[in-house]
């Protein structure tokens, strides 16, 4: 103690409550220290805040949508003209056929509406509609042709310039400039406002709807990208949980400790670290070109998923499983029970709540990746359901993740919109996850 | 324990049910970026109006989709590959080497290329002598080639305005950077002489070789941060532009036409990109896109055929089909290729 201060080695015994020199400076250099602590949070936190602020400014809009409701003639000279209301012999009718039975619908209802916008054309007038509309059309004539010859109630969406006009990204200065859209069709909406036919209710669409092309940004959905990771998370849990489980029981508990389980030790931390690409290219040697599993489909994204996410919840179980205490072991041994019977009736259940923690974090990790899938067809577009039956994850499908990117590469900026809403969707299932893992750590996590 | 008895029906039932499903129903589509819009425009209508399920449309770029068209023949590779640029030697003889054989060529249009920058800056008439002098390394300075120090657009051009050159312009793995050398650097660099100048001191066995060596040095850009190559998509680009006031972005027309609320588009060579201007060939950036399908596989996935029969068709690719609205610039010769797929005429030798 040669370093003492010059104040206390004179000997003079300062009161304890008129802080001296020291006290005050030790006093100041712990103040400091926490407010490090404090000030790294708050940088945190504003990161955090000004990410969730900018998707969801962004986002929260894509779940309305602008959609016009207007009664249409399904006239049954164009849509069946043969007459026999043969749904073979209608499919002879393209989209183009639709298109112009809701263009003489719509034209028909703004006449009938007293309805008219000085310098817009006919050609014009329809287009403020989606082109997604004749799809929709067809798709419900085919699936019910009985129904030609009636007037039906059809609400159509409109195009993704006159939704963005009703969400702040389109204005009259911009229109004038856009050639997507003019001033006198934003008239027009505005027009079809005033008289209740154009509205904007919750989108439903946007979650169980297929994706769709750069032109109908106000089409596209999440649905089969929802399914694709359902599918996914469902075959990753059943592979991974099991398998990484047994793994670390047996490297825990039965494994001999020696060069062999050091570099089985070694390996799996570095598989854990790992860049997620390395097994996509994995996945597609293996798979897809030697196992010759079908590309785009959600089974070989699930099995890439489970290679990448198996080392984290094999560590994550061995953690828990060493965290049981020994007298637990030894008292199960010491009245007679077996090896297996001690793993299995006493140290596996109390390692549960943890185990089931980090199955559940390594979902949640292997939910938002993206790069993987890259590599073996999922980041595509797929515009067909797959099968709810076991044979969909055969069928090509996408994933959460997947769309986000896909979106943020088109043109459209109303797909800017779409991207950001897709990842408010995501970071509801992860938080919800994470949220699940929590509770699971509350309600059952046992202290010694 | 339940949970791995449910686990191994489970890789059971996967394990049978994937060699039942084995047989493939859906066209399979991969490759350049540029083309993946037109694809899906094409593949959604596809799925509308046909009883076929929908084609599934992968990006990812022209060179690997090439690659992965040339991987085999079979039902877990690709039918289609989209390319922005021509097929090359390599890949028809990695191709032959894998047993695909014959390969159809469809063109089905063009695109163009395009300078944009903020809304609100001032216009620019650009000619390719004027990116050239902007952007090489090295340009000529009183007959002789000097390290580029212009900063200036004015220095450039005195009718220019003054604003510094920032440029944005595709990296070397995209198709377009491809376009944008030799239809605007290398074309810049013979109207500004340093091409020539460049042959007389490239070194090389013949002409030919000289004249290469001549071109890669015309193709050298400034690397003073003066030309920013840039490897993500479009949408990286519009936001850059969008940042700084000063900067100019090389697009897709399609994209630009999407954005021109947001963009202000040069001309080039006098010349406003439009697709009527490409179409009509005055515009001088434009290129053809293609697609290349596996003969092989026609008749025996679903759907290919009537596929590409539809890309091709009027009702798409025409001059008033979704295709040119959404901005390719439809192909004068589209009969001709209509006939060549209906025929199923694989591609011959490369010229």
């Amino acid at each position: 103690m040669t370093d003492l201060p010059a104040d206390m080695s004179t000997g003079r015994a300062g009161s304890i409550l008129v802080p001296s020199r020291l006290m005050t400076r030790r006093n100041a250099t712990e103040w400091r220290f926490r407010m490090y602590g404090v000030c790294a949070i708050a940088v945190s936190l504003s990161v955090l805040a000004i990410m969730l602020w900018t998707i969801f400014a962004d986002g929260i809009s894509s779940f309305r949508q602008t959609s016009v409701t207007f009664p249409v003639l399904l006239d049954a000279e164009t849509l069946d003209p043969d007459g026999n209301r043969d749904r073979a012999e209608m499919t002879g009718v393209t989209t183009i056929g639709y298109g112009k039975v809701i263009d003489r619908a719509f034209l028909s209802l703004l006449t009938s509406e007293g309805i008219a916008v000085e310098g817009l054309s006919d050609k014009d007038a329809r287009g403020i509609l989606s082109k997604e509309a004749a799809g929709q059309l067809r798709a419900r004539v085919l699936a019910d042709p009985a129904i030609v010859g009636q007037t039906i109630n059809m609400t159509l969406w409109t195009n993704a310039r006159i939704d963005g006009y009703y969400k702040g990204r389109v204005t009259m200065e911009t229109a004038v400039r856009d050639g997507n859209v003019s001033p006198e069709q934003l008239q027009l909406a505005d027009l079809l406002q005033e008289r209740g036919i154009l509205s904007m209710p919750f989108n439903w669409e946007f979650l169980t709807g297929p994706d769709a092309s750069d032109q109908r940004p106000e089409a596209a959905g999440l649905g089969i990208s929802i399914i694709g990771s359902i599918y996914m998370m469902i075959i990753v849990a059943l592979l991974c949980v099991p398998i990484g489980v047994a793994a670390s029981i047996y490297l825990e508990e039965f494994a001999p400790k020696n060069r062999w389980t050091d570099l089985i030790e070694v390996n799996i931390s570095n598989l854990a670290a790992v860049p997620s690409i390395v097994y996509g290219i994995l996945g597609l040697a293996v798979f897809i070109n030697f196992a010759e599993l079908p590309q785009s489909s959600s089974l070989v994204g699930a099995l890439v998923l489970t290679l990448m996410t198996l080392p984290t919840i094999i560590i994550a179980t061995r953690a828990s499983i060493r965290a049981v205490p020994p007298s637990i072991r030894d008292a199960a041994l010491g009245v007679g029970a077996s090896k297996m019977q001690t793993v299995m009736h006493h140290v596996l259940p109390l390692a549960m709540p943890g185990i089931l923690t980090g199955a559940i974090l390594g979902l949640a990790t292997a939910l938002g990746e993206t790069a993987p899938l890259l590599l073996i067809g999922m980041v595509a577009f797929v515009d067909n359901f797959p099968a709810v039956a076991a044979s969909g994850v055969l069928e090509p499908a996408t994933a959460l993740p997947v769309q986000v990117y896909g979106w943020a590469q088109r043109s459209d900026p109303a797909f800017i919109e779409r991207s950001s809403g897709a990842i408010i969707v995501l970071l509801f299932f992860l938080v919800i996850m994470n949220a699940v893992a929590i509770i699971l750590r509350r309600r059952f996590e046992r202290r010694w | 324990m339940s949970l791995l008895k449910l686990s191994a029906s489970t890789i059971a039932i996967a394990a049978v049910s994937a060699t039942a499903a084995m047989a493939r129903d859906q066209v399979q589509v991969t490759g350049s970026s540029t083309v993946l819009p037109y694809a899906t425009i094409v593949a959604e209508a596809f799925g509308e109006n046909f009883d076929f399920p929908s084609p599934v449309v992968e990006g990812g770029g022209s060179g690997a989709g090439r690659k992965k068209l040339c991987e085999g023949v079979g039902e877990n590779t690709v039918d289609v590959a989209n390319s922005s640029s021509r097929i090359s030697q390599s890949d028809i003889d990695l191709c032959a080497a894998n047993g695909v054989t014959e390969i159809m060529e469809v063109r089905i249009g063009y695109d163009g290329i395009v300078f944009a920058s903020d809304i609100n800056g001032p216009e620019f008439a650009f000619t390719p002598a004027h990116i050239y002098n902007a952007l090489a390394a090295q340009v000529v300075v009183d007959g002789a080639l000097a390290a580029n120090a212009n900063t200036n657009w004015n220095q450039i051009d005195a009718s220019f305005a003054d604003q510094d050159i920032l440029m944005f312009v595709p990296g070397t793995k995209h198709g377009t950077r491809e376009v944008f050398d030799t239809k605007v650097i290398v074309a810049g660099c013979k109207d500004t002489g340093a091409y020539d100048l460049f042959l007389a001191v490239a070194t090389g066995a013949d002409d030919k070789e000289k004249e290469d060596a001549a071109k890669d040095a015309c193709m050298a850009l400034r690397t003073d941060g003066v030309s920013v190559d840039i490897d993500g998509d479009y949408t990286e680009t519009l936001a850059r532009v969008d940042a700084d006031a000063n900067a100019i972005g090389v697009f897709g027309l399609s994209f630009y036409q999407n954005n021109t609320d947001k963009l202000r588009v040069a001309t080039m060579g006098g010349v406003v990109p439009s697709t009527e201007s490409i179409a009509a060939g005055e515009y001088p950036v434009s290129r053809p896109l293609y697609f290349y399908v596996k003969k092989a596989h026609i008749g025996v996935i679903p759907g290919l055929k009537e596929y590409i029969e539809f890309f091709v068709s009027d009702d798409m690719a025409g001059p008033d089909g979704p295709l040119a609205e959404y901005g390719l610039v439809s192909d004068p010769e589209l009969a001709a290729t209509q006939a060549a797929v209906a025929a199923e005429t694989p591609m011959g030798p490369l010229e």
